[in-house]
This record gives C-alpha cells, sequence and structure tokens, in this order.
C-alpha cells in the first residue's frame, strides 16, 4: 500500500506588495499510515503554510507548484468540489489559537450541524446532534455545552470542540498546527494525550506542526525540521535526536535547556528573509561549520548514514540522490 | 456582544434589543428611544389618517384660511385643511423612505458581501462603480433617475434606493474583507463549510451591527431627498397629500400664508431629526471604538 500523504517538490510563494516571499521551497515530505510525523522549525519557516498548502487552504495571494498525494490521490489537480468532499472528512486540521477558531456568534452544537450538513446535506437534525455528542464524548465535553457560545468555554475546551469537529468523519489523516500553543501546560498534556488516543481509537495518521522539540520527541515517530522553507533534516525521532547531523538541527537541539544548562545557548543571527531567497545554502550565513560551497550552492537533500536520515547539507557526501522525481 | 450567561436561543434582533436596554439610561439610548418613539407616533398618525384626521385631503374650505377654529393649521392655496393634509400627507414619505431603504439594503448589502469576500477584480469594478454612484450629489443623482423612469411610489423609492446602495456597500465591504481574515473562517474552510454557507453564518452575522445605524442614518437623509423630489415636481400627481409636494405648491404665497408650508415642512424636520437620532444613537451603542467601557459586568468575554 502506497503512504498515505506524498508531498513532492513542494513549492509555494506569496505575492506581497514587498515581493515574492517563498514560504516553502522544493520540499519532500512522506507520512506512512498510522504514523506522526513532526514537522519543526522557527517561527515563520514555512511550516504552517506547508499544513495549509497539504489542505489546499493558502490564502488568495499564495501559489503552489509541485505534487501533492494522499491516499494515492493528487490533490493539486482536484477540482474545489472534489477537494471540499476530501477536506474536513480525510484529511482535517485543527490550529493554533484556539480561543478566536469559533465563530463567536454560533452556539457549539451549531458548528456541528454546520459541519455535518456540509458533507450530507440530508441529514435529519437528531440524527446529527446525535453524533456531536458522540464526538464530543469522544474528546470529553460534558453534553451540556452544546447549548454554550465559544466566549462561554475556556481554551482547552475549545481546542477539543475543534478536534471533535474534526473527528466526525474519522479522517484518516489530521494536520495539527501548533495544536497547543496558547494553551498552559497542563491542558497542552490534556490535549497531546487526547490526540495520542484518538489515533489509536480512529487510526489516524498525525501531521504534528510545532516549534517545541520536546513535543515532538514525546509524540512523534519521525521528525522533519524546517528552515527557510526547505526541509534541512529528516529522520527517526530517536536517532535524529541522539545524533543530529545538519549544523541547525544540532544548534536547535543544544538550544533546548534542561536542569543542567549552565549557560542559554542560540544558535547565532536570525533566520533569513523569505522576501527573494539568499545564494547557497539559506543557513550559511548562521552555520558554524560554513565552507565556500555553502556561499553559492543550495545542497540538495540526501541520505546520510543508514537509518533512512535525510540532511541537506555539503558536509555530508551526496550518495544516491533519494529524490522520487527528476 | 454579552448576553451574560443566557444558554437560550438568542436571536440577532434579540441580542441587538439587550444591548439596547442596557444603554436606555445613557444619553445614546436615549437618543434611540425618543427617536424611535417620535417615528413611531408619526407612522400611527399617517396609518390612521384616515380616523384621526379632522378632513378629507382634498376636501375644499376656501383658500388660505388662517390657523384657529375649525382648521388647526389653516388651509393652503388650494383651499385643503392643511392639518389634514399633514397627516394623510406622512404616508408617503414613510412609504417611499421605507421602501427605499429596504431596497438600498438589498442592492447593497449581497454586493458588499460578494465583494469583500471575493476581492480581486470583481471586487475592484464594483467599488468604482458605488465609488462613482456615491461621488455623485444624491438628490442630482435622484432626479436623473426619476427623470428617465418616471413618477410613482416605486419609481421614486428605486431612485432613492440607487443613491443610498452605496452606503451599504462600502461599510459592508470593508468589514467583510476584514472579517473574512479572522481565524474561524479558515477554520470553517479547513472544514469544507460551502462558500455560500461562510458567507451567510460566519461572516453575515459577524458584520450585521452595521447595518441597523447605516439604514436609520439612510432613512432620515431619504426623507430628505424625497421631500426634495417632490418639492420639484418629480414626486406625484398633483393633489396627491404629500409634505414636499405641499411645500412646493405653497411657498410662493409664505410671506402671506405661512402656515401652508411651515406645517408640513416642521414635519420633514422632526421625522428627519428622529431617524438621525435612532442612527446616531444606534451608533454610539454599536460601535465598540466609540462606546466608552462598558458599565462592569456588561462584557460577557
Amino acid at each position: 500500500m502506497s503512504d498515505l500523504l506524498e508531498v513532492r517538490d513542494l513549492s509555494v510563494a506569496f505575492e506581497t506588495e514587498a515581493g515574492r516571499v517563498h514560504a516553502v521551497h522544493h520540499v519532500d515530505l512522506t507520512l506512512p499510515r498510522g504514523t506522526t510525523l513532526g514537522l519543526v522549525g522557527e517561527s515563520g519557516c514555512g511550516k504552517s503554510t506547508l499544513g495549509r498548502a497539504i489542505l489546499q487552504i493558502l490564502p488568495e495571494n499564495g501559489a503552489m507548484t509541485g505534487s501533492v498525494r494522499f491516499d494515492g490521490r493528487e490533490l493539486t489537480d482536484l477540482p474545489e468540489k472534489e477537494l471540499r468532499a476530501i477536506r474536513g472528512r480525510n484529511v482535517a486540521m485543527i490550529f493554533q489559537d484556539p480561543m478566536t477558531r469559533l465563530n463567536p456568534l454560533m452556539r457549539v452544537q451549531d458548528h456541528f450541524l454546520d459541519t455535518l450538513r456540509s458533507h450530507e446535506p440530508a441529514i435529519e437534525k437528531a440524527a446529527a446532534l446525535e453524533r456531536a455528542r458522540k464526538v464530543l464524548a469522544d474528546v470529553r465535553v460534558p453534553a451540556d455545552r452544546m447549548g454554550m457560545y465559544p466566549h462561554e468555554l475556556s481554551g482547552g475546551m475549545r481546542q477539543r470542540i475543534m478536534i471533535a469537529l474534526c473527528l466526525l468523519f474519522h479522517p484518516t489523516l489530521l494536520i495539527a498546527d501548533e495544536p497547543t500553543t496558547s494553551l498552559d501546560v497542563i491542558i497542552e498534556a490534556q490535549i497531546l494525550q487526547l490526540l495520542r488516543r484518538l489515533m489509536s481509537e480512529y487510526d489516524m495518521s498525525v501531521l504534528l506542526i510545532t516549534h517545541n522539540l520536546g513535543l515532538v520527541a514525546q509524540y512523534s515517530d519521525r521528525v522533519a525540521v524546517m528552515y527557510a522553507g526547505e526541509i534541512a533534516e529528516e529522520g527517526d525521532t530517536v536517532g535524529l535526536f541522539r545524533d543530529p547531523k545538519h549544523p541547525y538541527t544540532q544548534g536547535l537541539l543544544r538550544s533546548v535547556i534542561d536542569l543542567d544548562t549552565t549557560q542559554l545557548y542560540s544558535v547565532r543571527g536570525t533566520p533569513p528573509s523569505l522576501l527573494g531567497r539568499p545564494q547557497g545554502c539559506p543557513f550559511h550565513p548562521r552555520c558554524e561549520k560554513r565552507m565556500d560551497i555553502c556561499q553559492t550552492v543550495d545542497p540538495s537533500i540526501r541520505l546520510v548514514g543508514d537509518d533512512a536520515r535525510r540532511v541537506a547539507c555539503h558536509l555530508y557526501p551526496e550518495g544516491q540522490h533519494d529524490r522520487a522525481d527528476s | 456582544m454579552a448576553t451574560g450567561y443566557g444558554r437560550g436561543r438568542v436571536s440577532v434582533v434579540g441580542r441587538l434589543f439587550s444591548t439596547f436596554l442596557k444603554h436606555s439610561k445613557t444619553g445614546a439610548g436615549l437618543a434611540v428611544w425618543a427617536g424611535i418613539v417620535i417615528v413611531l407616533s408619526i407612522l400611527v398618525l399617517a396609518l390612521f389618517a384616515p380616523f384621526l384626521a379632522p378632513y378629507g385631503p382634498e376636501q375644499y374650505f376656501g383658500n388660505l384660511l388662517p390657523p384657529g377654529g375649525a382648521h388647526l393649521m389653516g388651509t393652503d392655496r388650494q383651499g385643503y385643511d392643511v392639518f389634514s393634509r399633514v397627516l394623510w400627507g406622512a404616508r408617503i414619505p414613510l412609504g417611499v423612505v421605507a421602501l427605499s431603504t429596504v431596497l438600498s439594503l438589498v442592492i447593497g448589502l449581497p454586493l458588499g458581501l460578494l465583494s469583500g469576500y471575493k476581492g480581486g477584480r470583481l471586487d475592484r469594478l464594483l467599488v468604482l462603480i458605488m465609488d462613482s454612484v456615491y461621488a455623485f450629489p444624491g438628490l442630482l443623482l435622484a432626479i436623473a433617475i426619476a427623470a428617465v423612469i418616471g413618477r410613482g411610489l416605486i419609481n421614486i423609492s428605486f431612485a432613492i434606493a440607487v443613491v443610498y446602495a452605496p452606503t451599504y456597500f462600502r461599510v459592508i465591504r470593508n468589514h467583510v474583507s476584514s472579517v473574512k481574515q479572522q481565524t474561524y473562517v479558515e477554520a470553517a474552510r479547513a472544514l469544507s463549510i460551502p462558500r455560500r454557507g461562510i458567507i451567510a453564518r460566519y461572516i453575515l452575522p459577524n458584520v450585521s451591527q452595521n447595518i441597523p445605524v447605516i439604514f436609520s442614518i439612510n432613512a432620515a437623509d431619504a426623507i430628505l431627498t424625497e421631500a426634495g423630489l417632490a418639492f420639484l415636481g418629480l414626486g406625484f400627481p398633483p393633489g396627491t397629500p404629500d409634505w414636499g409636494s405641499d411645500i412646493s405648491l405653497n411657498w410662493q404665497v409664505f410671506d402671506t400664508a405661512w402656515w401652508a408650508t411651515f406645517y408640513p415642512g416642521l414635519f420633514i424636520l422632526i421625522l428627519a431629526t428622529a431617524l438621525t437620532f435612532v442612527g446616531e444613537g444606534l451608533n454610539d451603542i454599536l460601535n465598540p471604538l466609540l462606546r466608552k467601557r462598558a458599565p462592569p459586568g456588561a462584557e460577557g468575554r
């Protein structure tokens, strides 16, 4: 069976008044069934844009090229009507800021009715409410919240409701874009435990987009590290955390603080502006292991070692090119 | 908008009403209430004119009799009772205003939603058209349209509706283009809510607080435009009781018989002012930028 999600050579650019912003640049990603892929990177590195591009809900000024195959179907050529049947049904997405993700003028149950009717216009109200109650019970939201307005609920409660809305149709892929960023640590842990439980109950794969390395280490099977719109390194979570290959990943992991930390480490400099890309490797201005070639040639992603690790760095010899196309 | 912790169905109207009650002790609330009471009283006078007016609108008594005695407001050049004509004459302005504001809402609101939501070339085109209409002096445009399509309640209302449609369009369009950036709209897209549903249930209710304000301010202005058209002879057949037409017939004898012009004019002023009170008061209440800090406990978030 093919992988659930295959992203090939995906690029997204936004036309803005300041010029073209290359938010995602030739990204390849694979998500096998039943697994969790963590997508990490700094703010503005393109990880949220990548999530939206998979679901094809980019803002109007965004243009994408490349291929997104979901469950063997190419999403980029699908007409809007067929995409709508997949979106929310087979692929669902939860976002950061759960406080503002529900329509302030609609009660909780109306969100469920609205979503259900969008996919099943003929559904009866009683049946729809019954299904809403069932998924709400799955995310441990008491049934009396159904009649409330979003402002009457806490952030954690609202995120559970967003998750419940996504679960209505038993999606096979859930894109979780910083699902716990604005929540406190206790609620964060609850939400993630919930997601993990739902993953097995609903047989879902998850693309977990986050800047929190701890979350990724704990909850994902594989990790992709994004930098300036490109995948810098991708590999098995345990392997990657034990032995990071890309200088950016090494820096990122060194900047995690623990109880033994005596001095705070941070990667020098700031991420490049994505308005017009710098020549060479996007990380070279901040890299401690910079070589001459790094300033002129953008390294292609290559297999390093034998644990299916992919790294985009000139430090490692380019062996067999693992890009599926070209 | 604060609805307390009510669990029941709270409609948009209900929400407006409760906000309203909360402000009834402030200046803005008083203005709204006063305006509504005046408008409703004039409406009652117009509806029950057959019972309230002492005479029929085209009953002859003798030209330009001064106020007093059997004729509270005197008689006009045609010898009709001014008081009776003021009551009967409220029907046309009220009818035109109601019809024209509803028509302009029907034109301006959907176009504003569409333009704001879709953006792009359609939006630029609609904005251009609406701005050109808006830039035109209102009365002049209404005269031009009325001159082309002719007289009559519906035609006059349409001419006035065209003049005011851009105000709905502009306000709604601008508000929509900011509301559509709200994260709950993106979430709705991610759940595959169809575009029509997003506009109807996620965007429209969140921009609807603009409507009552524009509605009443436009209504106030429409009263004046209707009177202006009637004054210029673009209104209704001669003899039809209508404030603007009556002024037009009698203003030349203002020096000798002020009452035949004064009373219709006074009612135009009262009605326009009352509607302005409603509009400005609602604006103070509903526009959060103008609203001073809400009283403690009024904010439900």
